[in-house]
């Protein structure tokens, strides 16, 4: 296994095609719980779950059962059932394993099923033929990076609470255009 | 056929799904970085909205409600896939450029978020019409975001050069910065009206 390619789809996913900033995939939650630090630290984490194992379930479903009976066509309903199934499952597993977890990741759960972010990862690790371990790996560091948006979008919405900001722009558009700044950041301009 | 243009402006202007809503946020930005993308992808998504509220609208007696998530999800997807199919024959250049965003259709919430709040529960025809009228307002806007995106950052308006010498482009409108900043000053101005209305 290329261990330097693997880190550079870790490093590549985390910072530079940066999900939220140069991809563009999950801006509903991004806009929606990036008002406090703790709601964005709990969907991150939700979303890095599940991220990661639809990666992986994914890839040994197009491997396993699409490919082997030239099913590729059916790539997109197949991945959004499974994403979909495993929400569920993760939901009923937390509840019943670990009430306290489904505590703090319960109401963020339902809302991954429509993230464009896992079903995404999904299609770009089958459309950049990653192998099983890179695609879990490129699954992860993409919601560690999702997730690093969004606590760093929260962090600077909490302090433009107390600030003196345009009345028309207050909200959702100066959160936009403090996005569109991190992304200068994140692209390197 | 009545058309009933009180549930096609709706969708367009009161209820407009990216300025007033803020749904379907990803292609908004994802793909606007020229008129002619931006109007591809809205068409797309209308199609595709269209279709899915009929169909939900027609099946809506027959799905339990408990299941009712997990179906309209695999009516959209079978939708999606039958777009994304015919865009591969037949305009393999668009498709290319919208690349992965035309499987993310899939997840769009306008358009599960229309099958749950207005095709489940209201009559085929009218569910049309909310269809056509969301789908106008989600390209509307898409097309704006595009034109906009397109002239401050190559000086062109669907490929034409128009600001040849009063300006020089700036290319930060079409990379992904430029995104996040034309629509926050674009939610700007619209609030703007919006108070000096209210008032």
């Amino acid at each position: 296994m290329d261990l330097g390619k693997l880190i550079g789809i870790i490093i590549s996913s985390i910072l530079i095609n940066n999900f939220i900033f140069s991809r563009f995939l999950g801006l509903c939650p991004f806009m929606g719980v990036s008002k406090k630090i703790e709601s964005s630290l709990g969907m991150g984490m939700a979303v890095t779950f599940v991220m990661t194992l639809a990666s992986s379930v994914t890839w040994i479903v197009n491997r396993y059962v699409l490919i082997p009976n030239g099913l590729e066509y059916l790539q997109t309903i197949t991945f959004i059932l499974i994403i979909a199934s495993l929400v569920q499952f993760v939901e009923m597993a937390t509840e019943k394993f670990s009430p306290n977890l489904y505590k703090a990741l319960g109401v963020f759960l339902p809302l991954i099923t429509t993230n464009c972010a896992v079903l995404g990862v999904a299609i770009i690790n089958i459309k950049e033929e990653y192998s099983f371990v890179e695609s879990m790996a490129s699954g992860f560091a993409g919601a560690v990076g999702f997730t690093l948006a969004l606590v760093i979008l929260a962090g600077i919405r909490e302090r433009l609470e107390y600030s003196d900001v345009p009345v028309s722009f207050k909200g959702i558009g100066i959160a936009f255009i403090t996005a569109g700044i991190l992304a200068m950041a994140f692209y390197g301009l | 056929m009545k058309i009933n243009f009180r549930e096609i402006s709706r969708g367009i202007f009161k209820e407009n799904p990216t300025f007033v809503l803020f749904l379907g946020l990803c292609p908004t930005l994802g793909v606007t970085t020229s008129a002619v993308n931006g109007i591809a992808m809205g068409l797309a998504t209308l199609f595709v909205l269209i279709l899915s509220n009929v169909i939900i609208s027609m099946i809506k007696n027959l799905i339990p409600s408990k299941i009712r998530i997990p179906a309209y999800i695999m009516v959209i997807a079978t939708l999606v896939t039958v777009l994304e199919l015919s865009m591969k024959a037949y305009f393999p250049s668009l498709y290319e450029v919208l690349g992965i965003f035309i499987p993310l259709i899939v997840v769009n919430c306008i358009i599960l978020g229309r099958a749950e709040s207005y095709a489940s529960k209201n009559s085929i025809l009218n569910s049309m019409f909310d269809g056509i009228g969301n789908g106008l307002g989600f390209t509307l806007s898409l097309t704006v975001i595009g034109s906009i995106r397109e002239i401050l950052g190559s000086g062109k308006l669907f490929g034409l050069s128009i600001v040849d010498k009063l300006f020089d482009p700036a290319m930060i409108f079409i990379l992904p910065p430029g995104a996040f900043i034309t629509i926050g000053v674009l939610v700007a101005i619209i609030n703007k009206y919006k108070q000096k209305g209210s008032r």
